[in-house]
Parts: structure tokens; C-alpha cells; sequence
């Protein structure tokens, strides 16, 4: 316990007022939790640490970190990122941003990031809705679910983060839960070392603005249901089709090693200054 | 403020567009993302070309022009001196970021080589149309500073200036060029980077932990230190306080918008830039920008051999409005004549400040051609 609120006191921003928005049981101060475990565990300085995040409940976490922190606008989070990695490759450049952000918004700035394989550590904190604006349907809320823009259900299919990025192009590309915090801790580590562009989506729950409107009686009931539909990608894979059917595959899913766009670029530009030499 | 201090440099045939290319680096640009959009696309290229091959310049791509003005706020926090260039379409779609690169006083310079409009309009004809977008295309109350050039060489001199102003005052910097001034070849010089006054934002010299990233100082204008550097701050679109936090205080939203006024305002005769041509005595003078303010020179000249006693007033500062260069005309100058290529957009400024003094007259066109000579002179021999 005192090792954990000597990382609070280190990590956290002493003269920002708290309490934070987070709502009781929500995934996202889980990942935060997680986020900074991974960093102090790595041992990076929090000068060479830069979050950007973007609109939403997960933007709201860069205030509460005492790193270098950017509070984007809404979906654009990685585009800002990206401007910041190549000024300056030696910053560990962190993305939070939430699925409406990342999927909605930003969809396409998601996909080109991804497929520039820019190395940016990128975190999605997926809670099927738009939390703070009022629980309204995301790009990822599930078909037939209740929200207070589809009273009705939902009507349109989901996305697959962990597909999407895959095809893309990235590097790097897992999901964690937000109740398997250790779980989550080893793969965000992961993500925060991998080479290029690497993406770990966390399902987040929202009791607030989701759960109450689909069936989870209490925030308990939630994490019940994550726990027993979190199965690790080794399972996954081998379940019929049947079986797999509702289950939240836990893991990596893409482990690449290509160079990333700011080695390639300083390749390039060793190349043209030593070409420069010898006119 | 970028006036060549000594007849020194190279001389190249150069498009008004790799102009622009030549002054950016001159300045010390070292970064720019972009999207390709004609009549803009040359600057891209010369940037694309030229970039990485100095010791750490940065070009990139992006997917739009959203992601351009995001990949340019990101190098301009972390140090860079940054730009991108587009045109009407692609400036319609960087108007959020513009806001946000305001609020958050982000140095940076944006060129927008104006094409016809609205909508797709004319993608390869000169228009003007973009001028009061520039002001206030983004939405809340903003301060922002908006330039023009009118020939291939004031094209690099201003686009020096641009980098300098934002540097200085910690905000977007915007310059408005229209297709004929991008797309015209012309002889120039590059003058040699000891003949520029070139100017650099300002760094904190207090320790981290006194550091204030949005205080208030006598200049308005706070020092900007690099991400990475030790100094770890907030930085956020939301109105904050003084160290960069989100705030909902009344007396601290007032005090943060105040000072972005400010801090161009106050500078207000540092900023107004304009050539003032035969107008000593003019008793009608022309006020025009871009490349219709050379059409508006010859005019003026042509004027002068018929008697009228004519001058001209070219904007190199569009915003802050030049007023004070106006009102100096005041005592001898009974018309204004303001000819530009769109529905009368600087007129409508002109209008503004005059208190009675001036009758203004306008030229407009919107049909993709220059507003020739003749036409201005027409204007000017009629009494």
C-alpha cells in the first residue's frame, strides 16, 4: 500500500484539483492505474514522457498524470502525436483516446497512423458509448444495444478495433480488460516498448451511461460479465464458431518488427546530408 | 520588420510558391505537413524536396488537412518552427485547429493560396475570397494576424515575416497569397540568412517548478519551452488557468481571452505593414493587396500621367486592420478605391474604420480573372 501511494504521489499532478470525472466502476482509473505501474515499471523519466489524449472520459486522464501532457481536440489526438514523435523521436509519446475518438471522429487518422507505423503508444479505451456527452451510440457500441440515440437498439454493425488496426498496418496490436489488471499491466509494457505503431485497446466498462441501459443491473454485474467472457487468444482460437460467439478474445494479436516511419526518416535524411557532403 | 538589410544573396527564376519555399527555410522552418490541394501543391513539393536534406528538417504527408494543422501544432509544442500550406477547401478544413492552435498559443504559420470559391469553385483560377475566413473562420472570439504578398519576392520576405510574428507573439500566423502571386515565375533575390532579423519564440529561464505556461507578463506573451525540456505542463483547448488546467472561473477565462487579445494589440504598430506608394499627396488612393495591388501600381502610375492626383496603399498586414495607415491619408484623400477579387471583403474593413472621411469605392470580380489595370484606372479618372 505504500509503495502504491508513493506512485500516486509521484505520478499524479499534486496541484490539479481532484476528485477526477471517473464515475464508480468505471474501467478507465483501472488503466490509468495500469498506465502508471507500466511506466515507473520501465523506468522512464516523466520529462520523456508525452501524453496526448483526446475528447471524451479518456481525455480527461493527461490532467491528472504529472508527464508532458496535450488535451487534443476531439478524434484528432494522433494526429497531434504524430507531428510530436517526428520533432522529437527520442519522446515516448503515449495515445489515449476513447472509442468514439479514435473510431468515429478519428477513424481515418486511426487507420493512416496505423499504417504510417509512426512509433507512437497508442491505448483505446473502448466503453461501446460516448460517455461524457451522455450515452450516446459509438462506432463500437454492439448491434441491438440501448443507447439515448438508438432508443430502439442499435441498428449498424460494429467495428473490430483490433482487426481495423491490424489491417492498417501496425506493429504492435493487443486487447486487455479492465478487470484483468496484471493481465493488462504486461501487455501495456509491451505496447509502451514495441517498435513502431502500437495499439493496446482496453474494454472499459461504463455502468453510468451504458450498462444501466443494457441489462447490468450493477456495476458488478458488469465486471461479472467481462470476467466470464474475457477468454486469452490461445482459447479463442481454438472455440467453434458457436462458442465464440459473445466472447472478448484477451492478448496479442499482431506482433510485427518493421522499421517505423521516424527510423525511416532518419534514414533518409543521413542519406541526403551525406549526399549533400559530397556534391 | 523582414526587410533585406544589404543587397546580398543568390538570384533564382523562382515561382511565387518556391518562394514561399525559400523564405520558410530561411526562417529556420523545420517542419511541414500537408495535403496536396492546387494552386498550393508547389510549396508541398519544395518542402517535400528540400527538408530532408538539412540537418533536422521533418516533412510529412498527411492524410488530410485536418491531420496537416495536428501534425503541425504537435512539432510547433515540440519546439519547431512549423507550417503548411493549402487552399480554400483545405482551409475550410483546418478552421478547428486554427482555433485550438489560438487557445493553446501555438507558434505556427499557415499559407492559403486562394483559389475561387465557394465550395470547389475554381481549383486553378485567383480569387480572394478567403479574407474574412482567415479573421474569423474558426469559431469563438480569437486574435489572429493575417498577412498577404503581392510579387514572388515579397512572397519569401513575408513569409520570413509570418515565422517571425508568430514567433514572437506565440500564435498562428496566417498568409494569404491567390493563385497569380503563387504561380508567377519572376527573377529574385535570396538574400543570405545574416542579412534577416530572424526571430525565435521565448524560452523560460526560471526553474520547472516556478514555471507558468499561460501567465500573464507585461508583453502578453509567456515563454514557450519545448516538450521534453524539463518544464511539464497542460496543455488543452479547454479554457484554462494561468498553469495550463482546465478552468470554469469567471475571472480566469476573462483574464486568459484578455491577454490573447492583448498580446497582438498592443504590438497593433509593429504588426500594420503596408507600402504606402505616391500618397503624400494623393488625393485618391487605391487600397489593394495581392496580386491586384500591382495591377492597382501600374494603375496609380498611369493616373498620375493624366493628372489625377492618384496613390496607392498596398496591405501587407490584413489583421489587425491597418486603420492608422488609412487614417493618415485622411487630410488630403477624399476616396478610397478598393479593388479586390471577391464580393468586397476588404471594403467591408475599409468601410468600418472610415468615419465619414473617405467615399469608398469598390471593383469587384469573382469570375477567376485579375482585376486588370484598366479597369482600376477607370475608376480612379472618374471624379
Amino acid at each position: 500500500m505504500a509503495e502504491r501511494t508513493q506512485l500516486i504521489h509521484h505520478y499524479l499532478r499534486h496541484n490539479k484539483k481532484f476528485p477526477h470525472v471517473y464515475c464508480a466502476g468505471c474501467g478507465h482509473g483501472i488503466a490509468l492505474g495500469s498506465l502508471i505501474r507500466s511506466v515507473h515499471a520501465l523506468g522512464w523519466s516523466k520529462d520523456e514522457v508525452v501524453m496526448v489524449a483526446g475528447i471524451g472520459c479518456s481525455g480527461r486522464m493527461a490532467v491528472y498524470v504529472d508527464f508532458n501532457t496535450v488535451h487534443a481536440v476531439h478524434g484528432r489526438a494522433l494526429t497531434i502525436a504524430t507531428g510530436i514523435k517526428l520533432s522529437n523521436p527520442n519522446l515516448k509519446v503515449i495515445v489515449v483516446m476513447g472509442d468514439g475518438d479514435a473510431l468515429s471522429i478519428g477513424g481515418n487518422h486511426f487507420i493512416h497512423a496505423a499504417r504510417r507505423n509512426i512509433g507512437l503508444s497508442v491505448l483505446v479505451l473502448n466503453n461501446n458509448i460516448y460517455g461524457m456527452t451522455g450515452g450516446q451510440c459509438s462506432s463500437t457500441t454492439p448491434l441491438g444495444a440501448t443507447t439515448t440515440t438508438t432508443p430502439f437498439g442499435q441498428m449498424e454493425k460494429s467495428f473490430d478495433l483490433v482487426e481495423l488496426a491490424a489491417a492498417a498496418g501496425a506493429n504492435y496490436v493487443a486487447r486487455a480488460s479492465a478487470f484483468h489488471a496484471q493481465g493488462m499491466d504486461k501487455l501495456m509494457q509491451a505496447t509502451f516498448t514495441h517498435r513502431g505503431f502500437s495499439l493496446l485497446e482496453v474494454v472499459s466498462p461504463c455502468h453510468t451511461q451504458y450498462g444501466r441501459k443494457n441489462k447490468f443491473k450493477t456495476v458488478v454485474d458488469m465486471y461479472r460479465w467481462l470476467k466470464e467472457s474475457a477468454t486469452p487468444l490461445e482459447q479463442y482460437r481454438k472455440l467453434s464458431a458457436e462458442k465464440a460467439k459473445g466472447r472478448i478474445p484477451l492478448g496479442v494479436f499482431v506482433d510485427r518488427d518493421e522499421p517505423s516511419l521516424e527510423e525511416r526518416y532518419a534514414d533518409l535524411r543521413a542519406d541526403q546530408t551525406a549526399q549533400a557532403g559530397r556534391r | 520588420m523582414a526587410k533585406p538589410k544589404k543587397k546580398s544573396g543568390r538570384e533564382i527564376f523562382a515561382l511565387g510558391a518556391e518562394a514561399v519555399v525559400e523564405g520558410a527555410l530561411l526562417a529556420g522552418c523545420s517542419f511541414y505537413a500537408g495535403y496536396p490541394i492546387t494552386p498550393s501543391s508547389e510549396i508541398m513539393e519544395g518542402m517535400a524536396s528540400r527538408l530532408p536534406g538539412t540537418s533536422d528538417g521533418v516533412f510529412v504527408q498527411m492524410e488530410d488537412e485536418i491531420a496537416s494543422m495536428g501534425a503541425v501544432i504537435g512539432a510547433s509544442l515540440a519546439g519547431r518552427k512549423a507550417m503548411t500550406a493549402t487552399s480554400g477547401p483545405g482551409f475550410s478544413l483546418m478552421q478547428e485547429f486554427i482555433g485550438y492552435g489560438c487557445m493553446i498559443e501555438a507558434p505556427l504559420v499557415i499559407v492559403n493560396v486562394m483559389r475561387g470559391g465557394p465550395s470547389t469553385g475554381l481549383p486553378t483560377s485567383p480569387a480572394q475570397a478567403d479574407v474574412q475566413q482567415a479573421r474569423w473562420g474558426t469559431h469563438g472570439d480569437h486574435s489572429v494576424i493575417v498577412l498577404s504578398a503581392s510579387d514572388v519576392q515579397e512572397c519569401l520576405a513575408m513569409t520570413v515575416t509570418a515565422f517571425n510574428f508568430a514567433e514572437r507573439y506565440r500564435t498562428p500566423v496566417i498568409l494569404l497569397l491567390d493563385e497569380i502571386t503563387a504561380h508567377t515565375r519572376e527573377k529574385i533575390t535570396v538574400p543570405t540568412p545574416d542579412s534577416f532579423e530572424i526571430l525565435y519564440r521565448l524560452q523560460p529561464s526560471m526553474p520547472p517548478e516556478w514555471y507558468k505556461p499561460f501567465e500573464e507578463t507585461v508583453r502578453g506573451v509567456p515563454p514557450m519551452p519545448p516538450l521534453g525540456a524539463g518544464y511539464r505542463y497542460h496543455v488543452t483547448g479547454l479554457t484554462h488557468d494561468p498553469l495550463g488546467f482546465p478552468t470554469q472561473r469567471p475571472d480566469e477565462i476573462v483574464a486568459l481571452l484578455e491577454r490573447q487579445f492583448r498580446k497582438i494589440d498592443q504590438f497593433f504598430f509593429d504588426i500594420q505593414l503596408a507600402d504606402e506608394i505616391e500618397t503624400a499627396d494623393a488625393e485618391i488612393v487605391v487600397v489593394a493587396y495581392g496580386s491586384v495591388a500591382r495591377s492597382a501600381q501600374l494603375a496609380v502610375a498611369q493616373a498620375r500621367e493624366k493628372g489625377v492626383k492618384a496613390g496607392l496603399l498596398k496591405l501587407k498586414t490584413l489583421f489587425p486592420f491597418p486603420r492608422t495607415k488609412l487614417e493618415r491619408l485622411a487630410p488630403h484623400c477624399k476616396i478610397l478605391v478598393v479593388p479586390e477579387m471577391n464580393m468586397g471583403q476588404m471594403s467591408r474593413e475599409v468601410k468600418r474604420v472610415n468615419t465619414g472621411q473617405f467615399a469608398v469605392r469598390t471593383i469587384n470580380r469573382v469570375d477567376g480573372q485579375i482585376i486588370t489595370p484598366a479597369e482600376i484606372l477607370k475608376v480612379l479618372r472618374r471624379r
